[in-house]
């Protein structure tokens, strides 16, 4: 981690912090005391989304619809049933609706009244997708947004932007990089990035660093 | 509620900085939080409607400026206040001095992690027929309710299409507010980018809101 990336984090008001970890560890300390959780529950459901959920849920999903076309469907029509069917990325829960980039449509999710995501396929949402500048903006200028992401869509491609406001959860399927033909879902996978499954970015491409 | 968490359509707030390499909590007390909220809410102690609507309620400056996870523990504490499963004289000396109240779903341990793990479910039998079909046109209800709604602002008043029609649901606005779950029907409504930004907006845009029937007249 360089210098530069931890000054970024932590340029806020130290004695603000400090005080915020006082009044965590007191309320985790009460809620013990009171009997209403077990410390050792708190670790396992944090060890749990560290290490269970995540893009590469995702990235399976899309890899497996981009190389079988009857799971693509079942996919589109029913995401939570599709994926129910995958083992060990199937428990993604109800109302997973999956939608497809096309040449003619770019998708993208937001939530601009919270911060509703499909963890189970992308883990925990990363800071910009929960703040300000994001939430305000998808709806009403999403080219100035992807913009901000080094991301250009053509001038008449339709843009769909899916606001998450209920307990509906929206994963963007985006299209097959070009020059994949041939590849195994597991090499597929490999380019599948979390910003492509929420439509503030591709896919990698060939050869791309990764 | 109008809250400044109802942001679509607001402007300066500047660029989206997206973080490369982001970890998943920039505190260890992020973590904590997490997974006390997790913990509480499946113990019974509140249900993610009325969780959301304690975020919402924080003062408008203190919403704008705490980070995500001071926004969950502030909404978190206070909620647990008054419901009654803490005090405010508890939180000051940060020791238990009462006795607990009875949690609906019993103490929080190991045992329950994995069925956290997985989303709830939110699908309910329909109490009724649904009132509209996929195709159909809608105005979004001109309403300002000053509880927890789920209708954002900048659809408010402004017609769209019935696109998909997901089964009835929970109704936030009812459990968020401990009204019970008032079952209601749950639509994908589509509008047009420039009907709700006006002439000088993207003409490629359209937007979708997920709307519950009480949000919607027929147009």
């Amino acid at each position: 981690m360089s210098q530069d990336h931890d000054h970024h984090h932590h340029d806020h008001d130290h004695s603000e912090l400090s005080e915020t970890e006082l009044r965590v560890r007191a309320l985790e300390t009460i809620l013990t005391e009171k009997g209403y959780v077990e410390p050792a529950a708190l670790d396992a459901i944090i060890q749990a989304y560290e290490t269970k959920i995540g893009p590469h849920n995702g990235a399976r999903v899309v890899a497996k619809a981009w190389t079988d076309p009857a799971f693509k469907q079942a996919l589109l029509e029913d995401g939570s049933k599709a994926i129910s069917t995958l083992g060990h990325v199937s428990r993604v829960g109800d109302h997973l609706v999956v939608v497809e980039n096309t040449p003619e449509r770019h998708n993208m999710v937001v939530c601009t009244l919270c911060s509703c995501y499909p963890w189970e396929m992308l883990g925990l949402p990363p800071v910009w997708y929960k703040a300000a500048p994001y939430r305000s903006r998808a709806v009403k200028d999403p080219r100035g947004v992807l913009a901000d992401f080094d991301v250009s869509l053509p001038k008449d491609m339709e843009i769909r932007v899916w606001d998450s406001t209920a307990e509906t959860r929206f994963l963007v399927l985006p299209m097959r990089p070009e020059g994949t033909e041939g590849w195994s879902e597991e090499q597929l996978a490999g380019l599948v990035t979390r910003d492509s499954m929420i439509g503030t970015g591709f896919p990698r491409t060939p050869g791309a660093p990764s | 509620m109008n809250g400044v968490h109802d942001m679509g359509g607001m402007d300066g707030f500047g660029k989206v900085e997206p973080e490369p390499n982001e970890p998943m909590f920039h505190e260890e007390w992020e973590s904590r939080v997490l997974a006390m909220v997790r913990a509480m809410g499946a113990a019974g102690a509140f249900n993610i409607d009325t969780s959301r609507f304690y975020r919402e309620t924080l003062p408008p400056h203190v919403y704008l400026s705490s980070s995500y996870y001071k926004k969950w523990f502030l909404g978190l504490e206070e909620l647990l206040i008054e419901k009654g499963y803490l005090t405010r004289e508890e939180v000051a000396a940060g020791h238990a001095m009462q006795a607990p109240k009875a949690l609906k779903h019993g103490k929080f341990d190991l045992a329950n992690v994995e069925r956290i793990m997985v989303r709830g479910k939110f699908a309910r039998p329909a109490p009724a027929p649904a009132k509209f079909n996929i195709g159909d046109r809608v105005r979004a209800k001109n309403i300002h309710p000053a509880t927890h709604t789920r209708l954002p602002r900048y659809v408010r008043g402004h017609v769209g299409v019935v696109e998909l029609n997901h089964g009835c649901h929970v109704f936030p606005d009812s459990a968020a507010m401990e009204r019970g779950e008032n079952p209601q029907w749950l639509y994908t409504v589509v509008f047009e980018g420039r009907d709700l930004w006006g002439e000088d907006g993207d003409p490629t845009l359209k937007v979708s809101i997920d709307a519950f029937e009480p949000y919607l007249d027929p147009a």
